[in-house]
């Protein structure tokens, strides 16, 4: 009982917060400039009544209230409304999507997580200072090397750019992990572990991860939505037709229907991906305990 | 004698090249658009991706043949213009059915003119016929011909039906079903589309063999040049319709004979200052833009030469006036580029009451002379540019700065709010004849930038605009019409209201797979013979 | 290592240096266009070559190295302390607290923050000067960027919250702030640090791809941000190497803050 109630405040504070997420995010484009304009009104072949008609039919955009309760009328009968930019309804362009964003999102994660921790655990555990400074050589050149470069690095590689990702997120997997585990490898109970003479990867899993594991599941949650973030930019460069893609046009075209819909997807991933790390972290510190 | 054969024979290769006749028909034709098509409507086509779609799948009754720039026969074999250019009377051809084998006949034709021509539709391909208010009349004629009379008398008439593809009035598929040399096969979304040869395409070549050559058409959504660049040069796709500078030289040095300069293109880049009464500038400022003598004197401040050489790469050309070179028929030839000369600018300027002090250019109360000029962030030709206009207006003491923004924000600028100084855009001209720039001219019109939407022309010379485009747009007369146009070509050429920089050249690349490929300035510059282009027999063998 | 560390902080010292007296250093202005010129090869005049206006690379990246190394820094310093003081409250006092921030800076992380950017901008004078639109995007930058980095903080506030040293704080009598100050922070340095060191070359470079929507550095001040665009091109991959250098003194400037930073970063 207590924990289909704990899930269910988490259920309900989720939802709040996604719907919250709506409509500042609704907000914030609804107040940004540019905003009900479309760049059909610079067709020097429309005359003043086609014109007109354009920015009327953004007009019904513009009262924020009304059109987000509006939505939340139309969710409910599992309507998302319709892109203006592309003129398809926001579900189908969802359904489209999403599957490919997951999967560039899902394989960056999982390139980036296996090799940053893994590289970050060589550093701490080996305590060599030339894998450190590789390591941190590794993440400096990549935090500094511009996403564009970067994708034109992979295209000219002939390399899949889902993997972008991975590449992006590695940097900071890397420094975080090396920073946590190498201060949770200085505890007394560790350097005890080591001088009893138990093997690396006996110290490791047992002794150094557990007292830096809520920390890293924090980290884990985070990345992910690191991840999608950071999917909006490569997706537009290397031409991914993911949700990542589909915002960067919503947001050029200030496309509030799409933009809503995408932001409570964006919160809701985060919300959930966040709450997962702190309930895990939360029972690795009962289990420590 | 054997080397008189050796050149007969020669030519006659040539010839049938050219006719078709040793085309190797099939494969598939790979290309990107730069963006995924907004519709598939062909009659609400406005973007650059959906008219790509339209020009591929769309039948129409007239071609314009974007070589000769003359109107050629389409579905309508011949046609009349009459009644002081308000009708035109087509005669189609027998026996034409859609893509999915719905007869065609002069029915459809009709449904489409009422589709476009319906207000609520705010169609451009429809406004461009709406010369006044008032109905537009079809009238279905025995022998499938077809009769369409509209409200008022339009100039260049016939041309402008290259635009219009025929919809059916009876197919399921509604615009699906198409007259064109291709039908849409397969669309996903964000990807790709597919086009497949329409089997019931009416065109043949010479030797009766049906047309298209290629089977399909490949159109990847690709918005990062740079990959399209290299796509091309690995042979994955085999042209780019429209190349930037750089991205043209750098294909020109790795295979010359991919890389086509079709010389300067119909488009061109300006400048103008905003001449809005009510924009919320300090009114010393509009006394600034208002002033002829302040704008001539930017203008011959500004480099042209330079701009070209720099950041076109040599690949564009000091700008004249409103109408490319390009535009044979229509181009002023009497008109010269405003020399770059900052002695005369400051001339100018001084007439007005400006000085130089301490370096720095002052107006007759004081005023420091600074402003800014906007432009669309994120397109580096125009960054450049307005870098070098500044370089260039510090010569002459005055300071500019460079505001890049997001393009939604730009628009609200200038069509809303009106609150900006000068900007930095450029004009994409598919049109030759001047009524597809009545918009741009006439004082009371949304497009006319530098002041749109005015109740009464502000100043005597855009009243005499106004009289002009109108009088040349009321009469079929071609001599009458270019004497007019002229003048408004002189009248701009004098008073800047836009201050117009280059014109850009076209730039294509095509693949040496691709035959029968002959770049052009007008658009679509490389596939405008797309039922004629073939490729070779390797690469139609393998797909 | 500390030979490693004293070459990194005389290496960010000679950059510092180099680009407070870049006026005198350079050899000419970084807004001068020699039209004749442009991209150049490097000469005896043009010591990194110029670019694609004429501009002489070498003034540019001094110039730029003082907007970004100045600005940057300060931008994640800002960003640091934020994620600090939002992550440690919460994690230090638990329950409700906790809950309710760290909602909150879920749903920061995932708002449009683009649009604010886009407003703020649009709320500036079109004539500010680049300097001040600049510093204003940096600042914005440094209010924006905590969010990520107060998770792991509050996650790690969350744990020493009940750690021993703590009790035994608390039993001496420290309380309230100067308990958060002298006894949970220190604790904390290692992810600040790691926070604060990815910041800086994130800043930089989101600082240079804001210039697709018109915020950033104004033309014609360099920056970083604005001398890295020029490597998105094809034709720089395959042609003029020269062009990598602010790319390779990004790389070696972050990489000498790593150095620098190690110590700090790690107790032992």
């Amino acid at each position: 009982m207590d924990v289909i109630s704990a899930l269910l405040k988490l259920g309900a504070k989720i939802m709040i917060v996604v719907l919250l997420g709506g409509f500042l995010g609704a907000t914030l484009v609804r107040l940004a400039p540019g905003f009900g304009v479309d760049e059909q009104e610079l067709d020097a072949r429309l005359n003043a009544q086609s014109i007109q008609a354009l920015r009327e039919a953004h007009a019904s955009d513009d009262h924020l209230s009304s059109f987000y309760f509006g939505y939340l009328n139309r969710l409910l009968h599992g309507d998302l409304g319709t892109s203006r930019t592309l003129q398809r309804p926001v579900a189908q362009l969802v359904a489209e999507r999403l599957p490919e964003t997951l999967k560039s999102v899902g394989l960056g994660l999982a390139l980036g997580w296996s090799a940053g921790f893994l590289l970050a655990a060589a550093v701490v555990m080996s305590r060599a200072w030339y894998l450190d400074l590789l390591g941190s050589l590794l993440a400096g050149i990549l935090l500094c090397l511009p996403a564009a470069v970067l994708a034109l690095l992979f295209v000219l590689a002939q390399a899949p750019a889902r993997l972008l990702l991975g590449f992006v997120v590695f940097p900071k997997i890397f420094r975080y992990s090396r920073n946590l585990l190498s201060r949770s490898s200085a505890l007394p109970h560790v350097l005890t572990a080591r001088a009893k003479g138990l093997g690396n990867m006996r110290v490791l899993v047992w002794h150094v991860l557990p007292p830096a594991a809520p920390q890293l599941l924090a980290l884990l949650g985070v990345t992910v939505s690191v991840a999608f973030t950071a999917a909006i930019p490569i997706e537009a460069l290397c031409d991914i037709p993911g949700i990542g893609q589909l915002a960067w046009k919503a947001a050029l075209g200030r496309d509030v229907a799409l933009l809503v819909n995408l932001t409570m997807i964006v919160t809701l991933v985060t919300l959930v991906a966040n709450s997962a790390s702190d309930v895990m972290g939360k029972t690795f510190r009962l289990g420590a305990a | 004698m054997k080397k008189r054969l050796a050149g007969f024979i020669l030519l006659t290769l040539v010839a049938l090249g050219s006719n078709g006749l040793l085309a190797q028909s099939g494969g598939e034709l790979h290309f990107c658009l730069r963006s995924e098509p907004k519709t598939l409507n062909p009659l609400l086509a406005a973007d650059d991706a959906s008219e790509t779609i339209r020009y591929l799948t769309g039948g129409v009754l007239v071609r314009v043949n974007r070589l000769t720039q003359d109107v050629e026969p389409g579905i309508a074999s011949s046609w009349k213009i009459s009644n002081g250019g308000k009708t035109i009377t087509f005669d189609l051809r027998d026996g034409l059915r859609f893509s999915d084998g719905t007869p065609f006949s002069a029915d459809d034709v009709a449904f489409t003119m009422q589709q476009l021509m319906d207000p609520a539709l705010h169609s451009p391909t429809g406004d461009a016929f709406r010369s006044s208010d008032g109905k537009v009349a079809t009238e279905v004629l025995p022998k499938n011909r077809i009769r369409i009379t509209f409200p008022a008398p339009i100039a260049g008439l016939d041309r402008l039906f290259d635009q219009v593809a025929i919809m059916s009035s009876k197919s399921p598929q509604k615009e699906m079903a198409v007259l064109g040399p291709y039908y849409i096969w397969e669309n996903k979304a964000g990807a790709y589309l597919t086009l497949k040869r329409n089997p019931n395409y009416w065109e043949k070549d010479p030797a009766g063999r049906p047309l298209p050559y290629i089977d399909s058409v490949r159109l990847d959504i690709q918005q990062n040049r740079d990959i399209e660049t290299l796509r091309l040069t690995r042979g994955e796709i085999h042209f780019i319709n429209s190349l930037d500078a750089e991205y043209f030289d750098k294909i020109a040095a790795q295979d010359p004979s991919m890389a086509h300069d079709a010389g300067p293109s119909l488009d061109s880049e300006e400048m103008w200052f905003n001449q809005v009464a009510s924009s919320p500038l300090p009114p010393y400022k509009k006394q600034w833009f208002a002033s002829t003598n302040f704008r001539r004197a930017i203008s011959e401040a500004i480099n042209r030469e330079d701009m070209a050489r720099i950041v076109f790469h040599g690949h564009a050309r000091p700008a004249v006036g409103a109408v490319s070179p390009a535009n044979k028929f229509w181009f002023n030839a009497k008109l010269q580029a405003h020399p770059f000369d900052q002695k005369s600018a400051l001339q100018r300027l001084s007439e007005d009451g400006f000085h130089m002090q301490d370096g720095v250019l002052h107006d007759h109360e004081g005023h420091a002379v600074e402003f800014s000029v906007i432009t669309n962030a994120g397109n580096k030709y125009r960054e450049r540019m307005a870098t070098m206009i500044q370089q260039d207006l510090s010569g002459i003491g005055i300071k500019l700065n460079v505001v890049t923004l997001d393009f939604p924000s730009l628009i609200e600028r200038i069509t809303r709010t009106y609150d900006y100084e000068a900007c930095l855009l450029g004009l994409v001209n598919d049109e030759l004849d001047p009524n597809a720039q009545m918009t741009i001219w006439l004082s009371s019109a949304e497009s006319h930038q530098w002041n749109p939407s005015q109740k009464t022309p502000a100043t005597a010379w855009e009243a005499e605009i106004d009289k002009l485009m109108r009088a040349q747009a009321a009469t079929l007369e071609l001599k009458k019409r270019k004497e007019d146009f002229d003048k408004v070509q002189e009248i701009a050429w004098q008073e800047e209201p836009f201050i117009y920089l280059v014109n850009k050249n076209a730039l294509s690349a095509v693949s040496p797979a691709l035959h029968n490929a002959h770049p052009v300035v007008l658009r679509p510059q490389v596939y405008w013979n797309i039922d004629q282009l073939s490729l070779t027999s390797e690469v139609a063998g393998n797909r | 290592m500390k030979w490693t560390r004293k070459v990194a902080i005389a290496f960010l010292l000679f950059v510092c240096v180099a680009c407070l007296l870049a006026n005198f250093i350079a050899p000419a202005s970084y807004a001068r266009q020699f039209r004749d010129e442009p991209n150049a090869s490097p000469s005896r005049q043009h010591l990194l070559g110029t670019d694609d206006l004429g501009r002489d690379r070498f003034s540019r990246v001094l110039y730029g190295t003082r907007v970004s190394l100045l600005l940057a820094p300060a931008a994640a310093l800002l960003s640091s302390l934020l994620a600090a003081f939002v992550g440690g409250i919460a994690g230090f006092a638990g329950g409700w607290v906790d809950r309710c921030v760290m909602a909150a800076t879920d749903l920061f992380l995932s708002l449009p923050w683009l649009f604010l950017l886009i407003t703020v901008r649009a709320l500036l004078p079109l004539n500010v000067s680049p300097i001040i639109s600049v510093l204003i995007t940096f600042a914005m930058l440094g209010c924006l960027g905590w969010a990520g980095a107060a998770r792991i903080i509050c996650a790690d506030a969350r744990a020493f919250a009940q750690s021993d040293f703590i009790l035994l704080a608390r039993a001496s009598g420290s309380d309230g702030f100067r308990l958060l100050w002298r006894h949970l922070v220190p604790n904390l340095k290692p992810v600040l640090y790691a926070q604060f060191w990815i910041s800086v070359p994130v800043f930089i470079l989101t600082e240079a791809n804001l210039g697709i929507l018109g915020l950033g550095v104004a033309e014609p001040l360099p920056s970083w941000g604005s001398l890295l665009r020029e490597l998105e091109g094809f034709s720089t991959l395959s042609g003029q190497r020269w062009q990598l250098v602010p790319l390779i003194l990004f790389i070696l400037v972050v990489s000498c803050f790593h150095l620098v930073l190690t110590k700090e970063e790690l107790p032992v």
